[in-house]
């Protein structure tokens, strides 16, 4: 049992009449990389938002860490240590990539409502924060607004922004989409780096990045859970295959 | 200097340097009208230019700061710096309550809820005893500044009401750089994003509207003094679209931007007043300008022309 750290029941999301997310059962075992994957509009990225509370489910449960969260605001979720990047990668666009990793540690550390100190004092997150950005091969980037930055940085700009804040759990939502392949290799890399003492729930559509990444793959179509299993059993199963070839044919 | 860039710590300078010379060239009462708007000005400004919280109803605590500071000052025969305190808290206590009522919602709705909240106080101050009814609480004594240094002569308080809106415009520049306000500009940018790193918006967005209708009182209380008047035209909500007015022709979002469209607009108001209804019709031809030529106000443009952040 305690090797699960999140755990839903029931999953349910319907936006007028139609599910996008369907009676989902999902089980993340601790320390695993776990994929979500399926056809477009499957409802995994509506999936993520229910996880992290920025949909409210239907119906169905929520429990991460053994505690129920189906209720619990966006800001508490990610307090409690699941933390998600977005589809359409999120910075802040007119701040410096510096500045970007230091408000999640200024978040952790505390002191953001201090209104009546200098900014000065956040310099004292410099040095954690170029630690960081240097982990995601950003160190030459520090001082750069993050809206001149290219795509896969600002997606690996994301991703340090994520780890600042020391997350019990990711959620990336497509960490490699639209990226050339040696920006792939590149997250895939530092996502093989961060795993340690982490658990990971992502969604890919790169499945060769899923067969060499992931430990347990659930396959999502129209909002339901259509196979589950490491990647042989899930790319042997003949179901799995019509759903995936299907859609990517038509 | 104090997180200013170099051309703003010019304009700081500059700004300090009319502050001293123009008692000299101008009418002092003339000249704290427009100190007082200024820093009304640039409260509303910390809210929608940094925080892009579009309020309809400032003039509530700016029109209740003066009442209460006008109250306090003619009943209690409180100090100047205590009455005026007394209005800001006002402000504040008023902005607590209404912030949390409206920031729940967002866009148009934060709107309209600020404005409809804000006609509940106008309706108030109409009917509660306290504050006059049509007549307004007159002759308001200017008490002595910390019970000692007499403001009779208009020039002492000049120097007081600088002092104020000196002190409130670099509070608000602290707050715009504090590590409070790098949290602001993280909502600005993309408040999704800042809600996944762990950031409860709502209550910035509460602290912010606070301390901006905080200052909004300070600006009413301080003006009710100079003028010994306090009446019901500082809650109407036409008070809180000059405030409108004058941010956006000196600049939504710019530093400087809110007090030169004070200057611009008071004048406008008394060296026009003689005209009649004349003075509203320009104040409409220059909306339909800046919302149609000038989107970025008087300094917004001059910043954008030098390339400078003013
Ligand atoms: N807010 C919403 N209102 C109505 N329908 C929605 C909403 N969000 C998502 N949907 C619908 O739910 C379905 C699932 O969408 P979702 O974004 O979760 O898919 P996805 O699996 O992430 O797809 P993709 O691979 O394209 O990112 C889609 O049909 C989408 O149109
Ligand atoms: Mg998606």
């Amino acid at each position: 049992m305690n090797d699960t750290i999140l755990e839903t029941k029931g999953l349910t999301k319907e936006f007028g009449g139609f599910s996008a997310v369907n009676d989902v059962a999902l089980r993340v075992r601790r320390g695993t990389i776990h994929a979500l994957i399926g056809p477009n509009g499957a409802g995994k990225t509506t999936c993520f938002n229910l996880l992290t509370k920025f949909l409210q489910p239907t119906s169905g449960t929520i429990r991460f860490q053994g505690r129920d969260i189906t209720r619990r605001q966006p800001a508490e979720v990610a307090r409690l240590g699941l933390v998600r990047s977005f589809q359409i990668s999120a910075v802040f666009l007119n701040l410096t990539a510096l500045e970007n990793v230091r408000l999640a540690l200024q978040r952790v550390r505390g002191g953001s409502f201090d209104f009546w100190r200098s900014e000065e004092i956040l310099h004292v997150y410099d040095g954690r924060a170029r630690a960081l950005l240097d982990e995601v091969g950003l160190g030459d980037c520090a001082d750069t607004p993050a809206v001149t930055l290219s795509y896969g940085r600002k997606r690996a700009l994301e991703i340090a922004t994520t780890l600042a804040l020391e997350p019990e759990m990711m959620l990336l939502d497509e960490p490699t989409a639209g990226m050339t392949h040696a920006d792939v290799d590149r997250v895939v890399a530092l996502i093989r780096r961060v795993r340690r003492g982490r658990t990971i729930l992502m969604v890919e559509h790169n499945l060769s990045v899923v067969e060499g990444l992931c430990d347990t793959i659930t396959v999502l179509t129209r909002g339901r859970v259509l196979a589950e299993g490491d990647y042989a059993t899930v790319s042997a199963n003949p179901e799995v295959v019509t759903a995936y070839l299907g859609t990517a044919d038509a | 200097m104090l997180g200013f860039t170099r051309a703003q710590a010019i304009g700081f300078v500059v700004m300090v340097a009319v502050i001293i010379i123009a008692p000299g060239v101008l009418y002092p009462v003339f000249l704290m009208k427009v100190l007082c708007f200024a820093l009304f000005a640039c409260a509303f400004n910390l809210l929608i230019g940094y925080v892009g919280l579009l309020s309809f109803g400032h003039a509530a605590y700016f029109g209740m700061g003066c009442y209460v500071a006008a109250w306090t000052a003619k009943n209690w025969g409180l100090s100047v710096e205590l009455s005026i305190l007394l209005g800001g808290l006002t402000g504040a206590g008023l902005g607590m309550v209404f912030g949390w009522l409206a920031i729940r919602r967002s866009g148009i709705y934060f709107a309209m809820i600020t404005l409809a909240l804000a006609q509940m106080v106008y309706f108030f101050c109409i009917q509660a005893p306290f504050t006059g009814g049509e007549d307004g609480i007159q002759q308001v004594p200017r008490p002595p500044l910390f019970g000692a240094v007499s403001l009779q002569s208009d020039m002492a308080m000049y120097w007081l009401v600088a002092g104020v809106f000196l002190l409130g415009f670099l509070l608000i520049h602290r707050i715009v750089h504090s590590p409070f306000g790098q949290v602001l500009k993280a909502i600005r940018e993309n408040e999704t994003r800042a809600t996944s790193l762990g950031y409860r918006t709502d209550d910035y967005k509460w602290v912010a509207f606070v301390l901006s209708t905080f200052l909004a009182g300070i600006a009413g209380g301080t003006k009710a003094l100079v003028f010994g008047i306090a009446t019901l035209t500082d809650v109407h909500w036409t008070m809180h679209g000059e405030v409108v007015l004058m941010s956006l022709v000196g600049g939504l979002g710019t530093v400087f931007g809110p007090v030169v469209g004070a200057l611009v607009l008071t004048a406008m108001e008394n060296y026009l007043a003689e005209f009649g209804s004349w003075v509203t019709v320009t104040q409409g031809v220059i909306f339909v300008l800046c919302v149609v030529a000038f989107r970025r106000g008087l300094i917004g443009e001059l910043g954008a022309a030098l390339k400078l952040n003013l």
